[in-house]
């Protein structure tokens, strides 16, 4: 007979060893995964995981790509972590990162052609000014009205899917694009462009921030006020009541926050890589994030870490479609078994496996 | 615009059509928070669904043997949420998310080589002469199976819930899951039937979305339906009737806006796209306002890990 025994600290050996165990359960099944659709596992392992930073090809290509993708990942993840923490999920970030291109391209596209220093910051600016806008709308029925944030940030990103749509159709449509969806490629417009800081490595303004968010993060938690109500509400709100917490203006500053860094990851990522607002520029970063942040146990450098692997399963995923045929969705359904093993091996955190027989109370 | 081409008869048939995929994902996860589960992964069980009733009615020709596969895949999809939140102790939101993005991984997987396929026609189901009533017979009584079945759920779980010593079973685990433990009911496993039921309800109305709705599979076609029938089981205050009423609301309004747009209103496509989604939202905040109601009707260890420690 197996018995789970509650531990009366969660293990800190274990909250360390779980996300690598998962990971490694993950390849393990993963390989399975590929094996049945026909393709030699260990080498579709390598191809994801190693091929992409060691590949004699084809790595001089990828590698930078790894911070182009982990960039919004850790961006947005950090916010997310900060709210998960304290019991206030919101998983519409992916609503939140588009709603954040829309306004930093919007400005971008006002502006044009001018050539300023301060187009650029103005975007920064906007882009994070609507992500918080957007993210704004469950907080403030969430305070006011205790509707739920979950579904309603959820739907939301529907609704700016929409909005993204009709933008990218008519209000922001390039008058030179010859009718074409999309509007103006940003990359072409120096003062809008959100390049590569240091040539060949990726690096660009949304990476940089990502770093940035990640000390931040660190120092809010371990060493200030705010960072020890939120720790404290996700482990006891009740008793987190008692000290002084005001749980309205926690969820006001924890979704404000997230959907910020969500929105300037969209920012980032429309006047950089992916340079223009189109109707499908979204990658799916605002849900992927979520399992970034999970990965990381909430913790900004475990976040750093698990937004690199994750980048690197993106990355890996495409060289792996190009190289093996992989299909896409493979590497999306691998990036969900990974959350599903990580939360399973969660429990050899928070209890202790007794085999024996239980004894009457 | 042109108002005069909708047809207010045909629009609640088709509302009927709109709301069943929605209906059944609705009752299968009301009947899962009664339970005391908050399963968030509807809409990747959904689109599992989706997917696997799909392949199976192209394969075999047969919509009844892809119904039957939806509800069998979706639910056993569920089960890995049971497995993890049940037996591991995973925590539930994070485990239902996960679900959800596995399953729209898993069915885009699956769902090669099936795009643009069209599925084997559902027959209308022949009710005789109910059939040929005068405008009646057209609007309620010309529909295929699923949609009769969803309502006869309806009244089989409200029923159940009220009636039965299942249903009170259910709900004592749902209230306290404690205290049923200590009356000796297995709240695990009674739990892990609830979130197989409701498996294998959203699974079926995701079949009912690609072999009926729309017919077709593409990739991510539930389209946050499943996060509406969510919603819609808060709206509902956890009353079956309720959540029937929800579905048919939502389905007059996706219906009523795809009309809209085919009658060619002076708004661009999407606003009208995003209206279904934005009246949900609506209705939340509607339902929630009120303080004592919905704190009320919640099941009281909904969401809440359930630990015998002897």
């Amino acid at each position: 007979m197996i018995r789970l025994e509650k531990r009366p600290t969660p293990s800190r050996f274990w909250t360390l060893a779980t996300p690598l165990l998962a990971v490694i359960l993950t390849m393990i099944a993963g390989g399975l995964l590929f094996a049945f659709l026909g393709k030699d596992p260990l080498e579709a392992i390598r191809t994801i995981f190693w091929d992409p930073l060691f590949h004699p090809q084809f790595a001089s290509y990828s590698r930078p790509q790894l911070l182009v993708k982990a960039g919004p990942l850790i961006l947005i993840a950090i916010g997310l972590s900060l709210g998960f923490r304290a019991g206030i999920w919101n998983i519409g970030a992916e609503g939140q990162y588009i709603i954040g291109a829309i306004c930093g391209a919007g400005v971008a596209l006002a502006f044009y052609p001018l050539e300023a220093w301060y187009v650029f910051p103005l975007m920064v600016i906007a882009g994070a000014l609507g992500g918080w806008a957007w993210a704004m709308i469950p907080a403030l029925l969430k305070t006011r009205f205790r509707t739920n944030e979950i579904l309603v940030s959820l739907l939301l990103v529907y609704v700016a899917e929409e909005l993204l749509a009709s933008m990218a159709l008519g209000l922001m449509r390039n008058p030179a694009g010859g009718g074409f969806p999309g509007s103006r490629n940003l990359q072409q417009y120096p003062a809008a462009a959100n390049g590569e800081l240091i040539a060949g490595t990726g690096m660009h303004w949304g990476v940089a921030a990502a770093f940035i968010a990640v000390i931040l993060a660190y120092v809010l938690l371990n060493r200030h006020m705010l960072g020890f109500h939120i720790r404290l509400t996700g482990q006891s709100p009740r008793a987190a009541r008692f000290a002084g917490v005001r749980p309205n203006a926690l969820i006001l500053i924890c979704l404000g926050t997230s959907g910020a860094l969500a929105g300037l990851a969209g920012l980032f990522e429309v006047a950089g890589p992916a340079g223009q607002i189109s109707i499908d520029f979204n990658q799916g970063y605002g849900f992927t994030a979520i399992i970034v942040a999970f990965l990381g146990r909430l913790h900004p450098v475990g976040i750093l870490l698990a937004g690199l692997l994750m980048g690197l399963t993106y990355i890996g995923g495409d060289l792996a479609q190009f190289m093996l045929g992989l299909p896409a969705a493979a590497i999306q359904a691998f990036q969900g078994m990974l959350l599903f093993f990580l939360l399973g091996v969660d429990v050899l955190t928070n209890y202790r496996i007794r085999i024996g027989r239980t004894e009457a109370a | 615009m042109d108002l005069s081409t909708i047809n207010p008869l045909v629009l609640i048939a088709s509302l009927m059509v709109a709301a069943t995929p929605i209906l059944l994902a609705a009752l299968g996860e009301l009947v899962v928070e009664k339970a005391g589960v908050l399963n968030l992964g509807v809409e990747g069980m959904m689109i599992t669904g989706a997917i696997c009733g799909f392949a199976i009615a192209v394969e075999t020709q047969s919509p009844a043997l892809g119904f039957l596969a939806a509800m069998a895949g979706a639910a056993l999809l569920s089960l890995i949420f049971g497995v993890l939140t049940q037996i591991l102790l995973a925590n539930q939101v994070a485990t239902g998310l996960a679900l959800t993005l596995f399953g729209l991984g898993l069915s885009a997987l699956l769902g090669q080589g099936y795009n643009g396929l069209k599925p084997p026609p559902t027959g209308k189901l022949d009710l005789g002469p109910l059939g040929d009533v005068p405008v009646l017979g057209k609007v309620l009584f010309s529909h295929d199976m699923i949609v009769y079945v969803s309502l006869a759920l309806v009244v089989a779980v409200w029923a159940m819930l009220r009636y039965t010593r299942l249903g009170l079973i259910l709900r004592a685990v749902g209230e306290n899951h404690d205290a049923a433990h200590a009356l000796g009911y297995k709240v695990v496993r009674i739990r892990l039937a609830a979130i197989t039921f409701g498996g294998a309800c959203a699974g079926l109305g995701g079949a009912y979305l690609s072999l009926v709705r729309v017919p077709q599979w593409t990739d991510g076609m539930t389209a946050g339906a499943g996060w509406i029938a969510l919603a819609i089981v808060v709206f509902a205050s956890w009353k079956p009737g309720r959540a029937l009423l929800g579905a048919y609301l939502f389905g007059g309004v996706t219906v009523l806006q795809l009309n809209l747009q085919a009658a060619g209103l002076a708004v661009p496509v999407q606003y009208l796209s995003m209206s279904p989604y934005l009246i949900t939202i609506l209705v939340l905040v509607i339902m929630s306002a009120d303080r004592g109601r919905a704190a009320l009707s919640a099941p009281a260890c909904l969401g809440r890990v359930f630990h015998a420690s002897s």
